[in-house]
């Protein structure tokens, strides 16, 4: 517990919790709108970083996970269910799929584990196309209900809801269950010679990050009050939760949300720049990468502890 | 009459798959880099062949090979800003690399995307066909600019594997994809063989995005998902294996024909997706790949 205050991540973290948690008396609402959806896609890229920087699993296909959860929630809202059922069964569909996923992809090492994930979401793509009675196909689905239509509570929802996963996840990176899949991400033979069953670790991170997917996913839809192949599903979509992640610093979770919150503040700080503010966001992404590999975190921890 | 038809057509965007795939296999091949820039590349190619035409007026040949160069230089800025940087870098761990070099082509093919989108609007651009005029084969109305792309794709793909198979530099390419320490140990430059192959992989790349952009047209758009073809093909084929990219190419290239003439062609990708999920679990490495 001692070590936990004198960490400079967790001081990072509840400046940051008390920040968010006192903005709304402060900025507008249309900031506080897109500083929820930031924090859903914040608990995407942590969910994202706990498979990566951890399990040493690159996961190309986030929003398949995302998809399903989102999808899955918005399509039963449809039939009349009401909201957190609803939210609950995308959770529980998002780990469903990502077992089916994973069990046989987590047979496969190497960069053929990232090409069936990034297979997963394309084809989720077209189905989500082809059943478009279903689901909305290319115009979206529309959802019936919403959370809340209150700005400030949709705001409290999505960063209480980003700061107990953040939680939860950094303290499974921080367990010894952690140091076990870190360990198997880095010599996979070593970890199982030593006695750890490396598969069974990978799937459980898996399962994990499926779930604050999926959730996450579920939330956003009520959030948006759509789901639409563009803004939850598409290629691009998983690239920014994974641009996110590095950028924050992979293998600390928290940088993830950094990350994420980073990314739509600069979108929106570059709205004047017109078509090019993604070319600079990408660029400098690109410079990050390129010059601070360990991300955003990695510079305000970097003369503190190595953690 | 129709299935004639569907292999006329799959020929020719069969071949032209094969091209654009096989300098992508080629560069994992030989370093290890999967170069997500490649679609943004090709159009890259495709753009600056329309532009010389629409904007500088040159004739269609001068023009397409105008697009080559363009292409060219793109994929040496790649590997000279991106992937270079990355791969030489301290601070990023060597297990580690993989990811870095992905998201940094990623980003890199966004960035040239966003500047086509930026100077040329995202509109889709055809680029003047150098040979014009259609022609019947056994019955099927062919555009010759079909049989042209299919030849040039094939002569591109026979020059390739000359230079590879016959030539000293060639060789020691084939021989860096196989044991890239002994041919170090052999007294060869692997910067310079690196350099050799994205050398190749710009003209190639270069040459596909001209055809497709001759045949089917381009717009910034079409960056994605030509990485993703070119992606899929190559992961069916084996990663690094290019005669096995040639297959998959022609069994790619021929699925979505037949499921676009027969069934729907909103449907034109989801066979070739399948299959690759197939494959990936019954054989990961890939039809012609090794482990």
């Amino acid at each position: 517990m001692r070590n936990l205050f004198r960490s400079r991540i967790f001081w990072i973290a509840f400046i940051g919790c008390v920040v968010g948690l006192l903005l709304p008396l402060k900025v507008s609402g249309y900031i506080l709108g897109l500083l929820t959806v930031a924090y859903y896609f914040g608990v995407f890229s942590m969910a994202w970083d706990l498979l990566f920087g951890f399990a040493g699993e690159v996961n190309f296909g986030p929003t398949f996970l995302i998809g399903l959860g989102a999808y899955t929630a918005g399509i039963l809202n449809g039939y009349g269910v009401p909201v957190y059922p609803c939210i609950a069964a995308g959770a529980v569909m998002a780990v469903i799929g990502g077992v089916v996923l994973a069990l046989p992809a987590l047979r496969l090492r190497g960069p053929y584990f990232g090409l069936t994930t990034l297979v997963a979401v394309l084809i989720m793509m077209n189905l989500i196309v082809v059943f478009a009675g279903f689901t909305g196909g290319e115009i979206g689905l529309t959802v019936p209900d919403v959370l809340s239509v209150d700005t400030d509570t949709n705001y409290y929802i999505a960063l209480i809801f980003m700061i107990i996963s953040g939680a939860i996840l950094y303290a499974l990176s921080r367990s010894p269950v952690g140091l076990i899949l870190q360990a198997s991400g880095q010599d996979p033979i070593e970890a199982g010679a030593l006695g750890f069953n490396v598969t069974k670790h990978k799937m459980t991170a898996f399962v994990i990050s499926a779930f604050f997917s999926g959730l996450a996913g579920a939330l956003l839809v009520f959030y948006m009050g759509t789901a639409s192949v563009g803004t939850l599903v598409s290629i691009s979509v998983g690239v920014q939760v994974i641009i996110a992640a590095v950028l924050g610093g992979r293998r600390t979770i928290i940088g993830a949300a950094i990350g994420s919150i980073f990314l739509i503040a600069a979108g929106e700080a570059l709205r004047p720049f017109g078509e090019l503010s993604t070319f600079i966001v990408s660029a400098v992404a690109l410079v990050v990468i390129l010059f601070v590999p360990s991300g955003l975190l990695g510079i305000l921890t970097r003369r503190g502890e190595h953690a | 009459m129709l299935a004639l038809q569907i292999l006329v057509d799959g020929f020719a965007i069969s071949a032209l798959y094969a091209l654009g795939a096989t300098g992508f296999t080629l560069i994992f091949g030989v370093s290890g880099v999967l170069n997500l820039s490649h679609g943004a590349l090709m159009v890259l190619g495709a753009v600056a062949a329309w532009a010389a035409t629409n904007e500088l007026h040159v004739g269609a040949y001068l023009a397409a090979l105008f697009g080559i160069a363009v292409t060219l230089i793109g994929a040496f800025a790649t590997y000279f800003v991106v992937v270079r940087p990355l791969q030489t870098s301290r601070a990023i761990p060597k297990e580690e690399t993989e990811i870095f070099v992905l998201t940094g082509t990623l980003l890199w093919g966004i960035m040239i995307q966003e500047l086509i989108a930026y100077f040329f609007t995202d509109n889709a651009k055809t680029v003047l066909p150098v040979v014009e005029g259609v022609v019947n084969i056994l019955g099927v109305r062919t555009p010759q600019n079909e049989i042209f792309t299919a030849i040039i794709c094939w002569v591109g793909i026979g020059v390739l594997w000359l230079i590879v198979n016959k030539t000293r530099s060639g060789k020691a390419v084939l021989a860096a994809s196989m044991n890239p320490r002994g041919v170090t140990l052999l007294g060869f430059e692997l910067s310079r063989i690196y350099i050799a192959i994205w050398a190749i992989y710009g003209v190639l790349a270069g040459i596909a995005g001209v055809l497709l952009g001759m045949f089917l047209g381009v717009s910034s758009y079409s960056a994605g998902p030509l990485t993703g073809s070119a992606f899929s093909i190559v992961v069916l084929g084996g990663l690094g294996s290019v005669s096995g990219s040639l297959v998959a190419a022609y069994v790619v290239g021929y699925l979505e024909t037949v499921t676009a003439y027969m069934i729907n062609p909103a449907y034109r990708f989801i066979p070739a997706l399948l299959l690759l999920v197939v494959v990936m679990y019954v054989r990961p490495q890939g039809l012609f790949g090794r482990r």
